[in-house]
């Protein structure tokens, strides 16, 4: 099959996802709370019946359902989520403002949670059923079981307050400045303007609730690379590789691994998703302003248009990550190419 | 005598039907399905005695011994409000464990159920409730039951109801495939033969023989709905803030984050519950790894 092809097919996949997730998105803001003016419009505007009436016209509340849908994915193509109630900003612009922070931390969690999860998983597999493969199934297991939440407070009880080698909560320590915007990533932007004090203060910010994500989302990432490595290493090409005299680490990296990590790719998208909740209660905690946060906060304060604009959001962007997933599936996976 | 019925009940092709007998005999041989085991059945009877065991009552309050560290009187310290920590930590088991199951339990069988129908009937009626499954499955878990509980108001029930709404899909998709599996064999074509109605064929002849597999799906799972409902609590959409369930403790703790005894026994109880069934739960999973190997 073509690339063509096979972007195209993959492309009319993600479509009527798409559309379903504005749909279930539509049924909860709309169908779901008993009353969504009331959710959706803070207290002092009920009394306001010109800005009740607003809000029912630009909905298009007093129309049939489908109507309303319609209405909904309009206001929603155009960006418009509503206003939050607690921050009064139209939902919209709060996420601009806070998503970046979040794709900083997401990004430096996903590189470290696949170097631990895959790096644990194949310990575990070369070194099947002895003391190396225990550890490293337990380190995974603490890493699903524990809450992330405990498995932060600990850290910085533990690295931050007691020793002292990485830095708390927030993106910057108090008195540094903010770099210049340009990404909104402050540790590129420190980069970008030559400033490394910053970018060294920025990174020290990100390794312990980077840390904290990445050892969540290993235990199931070394669980499948453990897994997917043994079925791969009892091959019949693995004893060909070996009886040719190859070296074991060859052997293992060149023929093992590269063949093991396919179904790894599928979990570490799916683990997006996982990161993308853990930094709600990750980012609350190390009072890091993110996305996460501020659905924290839109969560604790009944801030529902915030809640559906931040739960809409996610659900795309995981929809988004596994499009990349699939696509990058093509050239790994040379079945695809050829079946 | 069992173990040639267990020879001649099971298929070869499908890790499902090793014989019972066969799964215990693994299980008791992995030490740590014997301390997973050990430690959730402890906390079942914690669940059970809290009453008696507990010092004190959870809610009742001592601003006089506020903030207290763990001491003889007070085994984990108190709160804020001078409440015994010890006590809320065990009292908190009728909580979460009770939750958690409730959500694996409805989520299951609606999921179960869903997923027999879709496979059952097949054609149109299968692709709409397939493709209604998906978009379930297209949010981030607690994500949906975020905005679902927001929606529905915070509050124990609702918090249930919203893991339930987020939970059976993934049970509707593995019953979907059995049955497509379980259809095709001879033994359903010999009732349909007989003239048995399609009601019955599908709850009498296949639905068993997609228990045991949904019941395993389950066990899997319910660490992962206590994490879950933990977590929602801990954002403040579960329980009420006064009442000792687990993740709210460790919510409220944090803003006490010197005094570590107020969020770290909530935590560790959660941790230990969790891991436990992870435990008991990695031990199937080795020993059905052909089927459930890929799916986390």
């Amino acid at each position: 099959m073509n690339f063509l092809r096979y972007l195209i097919r993959r492309i009319l996949f993600v479509i009527p996802l798409v559309l379903g997730i504005t749909v279930v998105a539509f049924l909860i803001a709309n169908a779901v709370p008993a009353d969504p003016i009331n959710a959706n419009l803070p207290t002092n505007a009920l009394n306001n019946e010109e800005l009740v009436e607003a809000f029912r016209e630009k909905w298009g509340l007093n129309k049939p359902p489908i109507e309303q849908y319609l209405t909904y994915l309009g206001n929603l193509l155009q960006g418009d989520m509503g206003v939050s109630i607690k921050t009064r900003h139209p939902v919209r612009d709060d996420i601009a403002q806070f998503l970046p922070a979040t794709i900083e931390l997401a990004s430096v969690a996903i590189v470290f949670g696949i170097f631990l999860g895959v790096s644990l998983g194949i310990i575990s597999a070369i070194w099947k059923d002895t003391i190396f493969d225990y550890i490293a199934r337990i380190i995974a297991l603490i890493g699903v079981s524990f809450p992330v939440f405990l498995l932060a407070l600990v850290g910085l009880t533990v690295l931050y307050a007691q020793w002292g080698i990485v830095s708390g909560p927030g993106r910057l320590d108090v008195i540094m400045r903010d770099p210049p915007h340009v990404t909104g990533l402050f540790t590129i932007d420190a980069l970008l303007n030559r400033d490394w004090d910053t970018f060294k203060n920025a990174f020290s910010h990100l390794v312990l609730p980077a840390m904290t994500l990445a050892l969540y989302i290993s235990g199931i990432i070394s669980r499948i690379t453990r897994s997917s490595l043994l079925e791969v290493l009892s091959m019949d090409y693995m004893r060909t590789a070996r009886a040719k005299g190859l070296k074991e680490r060859y052997v293992i990296t060149q023929h093992g691994l590269r063949n093991a990590l396919i179904p790894v790719v599928t979990i570490i998208g799916l683990s997006y998703g996982n990161l993308l909740v853990g930094s709600i209660l990750i980012e609350s905690i190390f009072a890091y302003p993110g996305i996460g946060r501020y659905m924290f906060r839109a969560s604790t304060s009944q801030d529902f248009p915030a809640i559906m604009g931040v739960s809409m959001l996610i659900a795309l962007i995981y929809v988004g990550v596994n499009f990349v997933v699939d696509i990058l599936y093509y050239f790994l996976d040379p079945r695809i190419r050829v079946g | 005598m069992s173990s040639i019925s267990s020879i001649t009940s099971s298929t070869p092709e499908s890790g499902w039907d090793r014989s019972a007998s066969a799964v215990f005999y693994h299980l008791r041989r992995n030490p740590l399905v014997i301390v997973g085991l050990v430690i959730v059945i402890m906390w079942l009877f914690i669940a059970v005695i809290a009453p008696a065991l507990s010092p004190y009552h959870p809610l009742q309050q001592n601003l006089a011994d506020r903030l207290q560290t763990p001491n003889a009187d007070y085994l984990m310290g108190t709160d804020e409000l001078g409440r015994d920590m010890f006590s809320r930590v065990l009292w908190g088991a009728q909580i979460t464990i009770p939750a958690g199951l409730a959500v694996i339990i409805m989520g299951s069988l609606i999921g179960t159920l869903v997923g027999a129908v879709a496979g059952y009937v097949g054609g149109i009626g299968d692709e709409l409730l397939m493709r209604f499954t998906e978009l379930f499955m297209a949010f981030p878990t607690i994500i949906l039951a975020l905005a679902v509980t927001a929606a529905l108001g915070p509050d124990i029930k609702n918090a249930i109801l919203a893991l339930v709404i987020v939970w059976w899909p993934s049970y509707a998709r593995v019953v979907r495939g059995l049955v497509l599996e379980i259809k095709s064999q001879e033994y359903v074509e010999a009732a349909h033969s007989i003239g048995a109605p399609s009601s019955y064929i599908l709850f009498r002849t296949i639905l068993p023989n997609c228990v045991a597999p949904a019941v395993i799906l389950a066990t899997l799972d319910i660490g992962n709905a206590i994490i879950v409902f933990a977590s929602l609590s801990f954002i403040g959409l579960g329980p009420d803030p006064s009442s000792p369930e687990w993740g709210r403790m460790v919510s409220i703790g944090i803003d006490f984050f010197d005094q570590w005894w107020m969020w770290l026994f909530p935590g560790f109880a959660i941790a230990s519950l969790v891991m436990a069934f992870n435990f008991i739960g990695d031990g199937l999973r080795d020993i059905l790894d052909p089927r459930l190997r890929g799916e986390s």
